[in-house]
């Protein structure tokens, strides 16, 4: 049920001319396979540099996200400062705001800053997400606190605890919130989509919505769109997987 | 949250196998003050999400604190020491700050002062290319009489009724089913978890595939007799909705799933075994044991697909071609907004009211679901 409409669309972009795809009897299985619907959805529209796009906009997001939760993250479960609680209030607070609801506004802040219609203008909002800091939070909260004290004792300034020993410990939910942090990205379709004018400049969300009304007369062809933008994440999502669930079996996300 | 903290760190202070006065002192010194004071400045107006989250994220970080540091005895003699040693200085002034300095312009940039920017121009005729001047309630005035608005409102109170039930219980279904540590049951999860992964672009033109007048399931409907003529899925105003609302329940299975996953090892094992041994079916253990059991879970999940359900767009704007169906009877408030606010013409001020207008309707609901949660809690 969960995977039967993908393979389905992985059959169609595989069927060559010779076969039916609107016959009466669907068939699962292509008899004339072919990967020439691939071919012609990489040349006609720039599907490749579309994809390119987006691993860009992915890797900006996801970069951004394990530095500044990490380091935010650590900083609000085991430094005591004055003003935690307002910053984590702020943090806890934003949550609660709708993203489209600021959307409008945003993209104002984007275009004042010089960056509408860059792809550095599509990553940068998303480069440090506030329930990334908290995740990351929760995970630092839970490394033993003896560590640090002992590393305390032995002169370790807050950097080198910060690097030697919070982070080696947070290893998993690094990986939870890169998962999330590309899913995030890769799939984001409103933001760029109102961002973005130049078609050069599409990530894959918005790329495909434009291919499938260039082709809506070859579905073979939208098929063979479809899967180029969705194998790399499911490829990305696999290798991951592991830890993700480790991460989730040991009680990590909530959210 | 505060309420639900306590018995986690009690069973902490509680633990035998513990140089419980030096970390008592010192290290709860550092946590447990805080903890109780922020959320009383911070957490009110959120309750919902905040005890339903927050409560069981904290009380998740004491267990795994707690098991972790049995192993570690040998800190014990370094613990008392740090005791006595109290005065030093375990970091300067800023490092916190250093460390906080891009979360913090982060949240100022791209997210306060949108948040207030989007009120303010609410009230303006901003457009795309002109500043604006202010025109105080005029596109508020404008929304009572925009019919559009009013169908987008009906559209997302439906996605709500339909996804709601729906939602609040197949994933808890499918978490049991995937719990249990058994061969290949990574292979289910993952499954289970593919649709969360692929975008809703990618779920939305395959649907539309599937869907269409020609496509997969009109198909086999015809050559299994049940139906003569295709049903139009993609071109009926409700069938259409309906159609919408089957996508975001089958992406979301899998992602309410993860969550009450993570929430079920809370779950106590004993109460199943108990309930095992006085003769309740498996059924029955589900409503009687699991439910309770994760009833945090559920109002956060609640929460989650409430909010989700009324800014609804990729899968509506994907399944319409960015139309919104047939004479536009298929809008949500978010594809309102993103009409209004892209092209040169794009009119921010309606698009910003718009926007005000989400953000009310979303906490009405949010501000049910935290009434219901606390009555249910006395």
């Amino acid at each position: 049920m969960t995977i039967g409409p993908f393979l389905w669309q992985l059959s169609t972009s595989l069927k060559g001319p010779a076969d039916d795809i609107y016959s009466s009897t669907p068939r699962l299985f292509p008899s004339d396979p072919t990967l020439a619907n691939f071919i012609e959805a990489a040349t006609k529209i720039p599907i490749l540099g579309f994809a390119a796009n987006s691993s860009l906009v992915a890797l900006l997001v996801v970069g951004g996200n394990i530095i500044g939760a990490t380091m935010a993250g650590y900083a609000l479960a085991r430094l005591r400062f004055r003003g935690r609680g307002v910053v984590l209030g702020a943090i806890l607070a934003t949550m609660l705001l709708p993203a489209e609801s600021t959307i409008v506004a945003q993209y104002l802040t984007v275009r004042e800053l010089g960056l509408a219609d860059t792809l550095l203008g599509v990553a940068l909002p998303a480069m440090v997400s506030m329930i990334n800091i908290l995740l990351m939070r929760q995970a630092f909260l839970a490394v033993p606190k003896e560590l640090d004290e002992a590393a305390i004792v032995d002169g370790a300034n807050v950097w080198q605890r910060f690097w030697r020993i919070g982070l080696p410990n947070v290893r998993g939910m690094v990986a939870v919130i890169s998962v999330f942090a590309f899913i995030a990205a890769w799939d984001d379709f409103l933001w760029p989509l109102l961002v973005l004018t130049t078609p050069e400049k599409f990530t894959l969300t918005v790329g495909l919505q434009y291919l499938s009304g260039a082709f809506s007369s070859n579905p073979r062809v939208v098929a063979a769109g479809t899967m180029i933008a969705f194998i790399p994440i499911v490829v990305f999502f696999l290798v991951l997987q592991r830890q993700f669930f480790r991460g989730v079996d040991a009680g990590a996300i909530k959210g | 949250m505060r309420r639900s903290t306590r018995p986690s760190r009690s069973a902490t202070r509680c633990s035998p196998s513990r140089a419980a006065r030096g970390r008592g002192r010192v290290v709860d010194r550092d946590t447990a003050p805080s903890d109780q004071r922020d959320p009383k400045r911070t957490e009110e107006p959120m309750s919902a999400t905040a005890q339903a989250g927050g409560a069981r994220w904290s009380a998740q970080a004491g267990g795994g604190a707690e098991g972790q540091s049995e192993s570690i005895g040998a800190s014990r003699p370094t613990t008392a020491a740090f005791g006595r040693a109290r005065r030093i200085r375990t970091h300067s002034w800023f490092a916190p700050w250093l460390l906080c300095l891009p979360a913090i312009a982060f949240l100022v940039v791209f997210n306060l002062v949108p948040a207030i920017n989007v009120v303010v121009l609410a009230f303006t005729n901003a457009k795309m290319l002109s500043g604006g001047t202010f025109v105080g309630a005029d596109n508020f005035v404008r929304m009572l009489h925009d019919d559009q608005v009013g169908t987008a409102l009906v559209n997302g109170l439906v996605y709500l009724a339909v996804c709601l039930p729906f939602l609040l219980v197949l994933p808890l279904g499918l978490a049991v089913l995937v719990e249990k540590k058994i061969p290949a049951i990574g292979f289910f999860r993952t499954m289970f978890y593919t649709p969360v992964v692929a975008s809703a672009v990618v779920v939305g033109l395959i649907w539309t595939w599937l869907l269409d007048d020609r496509g997969a399931i009109n198909a086999i409907a015809k050559s299994l007799g049940l139906i003569t003529r295709s049903v139009p899925f993609l071109t009926d105003r409700w069938l259409l909705l309906l159609s919408a609302i089957s996508l975001t329940i089958w992406k979301g299975l899998g992602y309410y799933m993860v969550i009450y996953l993570s929430a079920l090892g809370s779950v106590p094992r004993e109460l199943h075994e108990a309930a095992a041994v006085d003769g309740a079916s498996a059924w029955r253990r589900f409503w009687s044991v699991t439910v309770p059991g994760v009833r945090g879970t559920m109002f956060l999940v609640g929460v989650l697909i409430t909010v989700g359900a009324l800014r609804v767009f990729s899968e509506l704007f994907i399944l319409t071609n960015g139309t919104g169906g047939v004479g536009g009877a298929n809008v949500s408030i978010v594809m309102l907004v993103q009409m209004y606010a892209s092209g040169f013409n794009g009119n921010l001020g309606y698009a910003s009211a718009l926007s005000v207008l989400l953000f009310v309707v979303t906490l009405v609901p949010l501000a049910v679901i935290a009434r219901v949660q606390r009555r249910t809690e006395q």
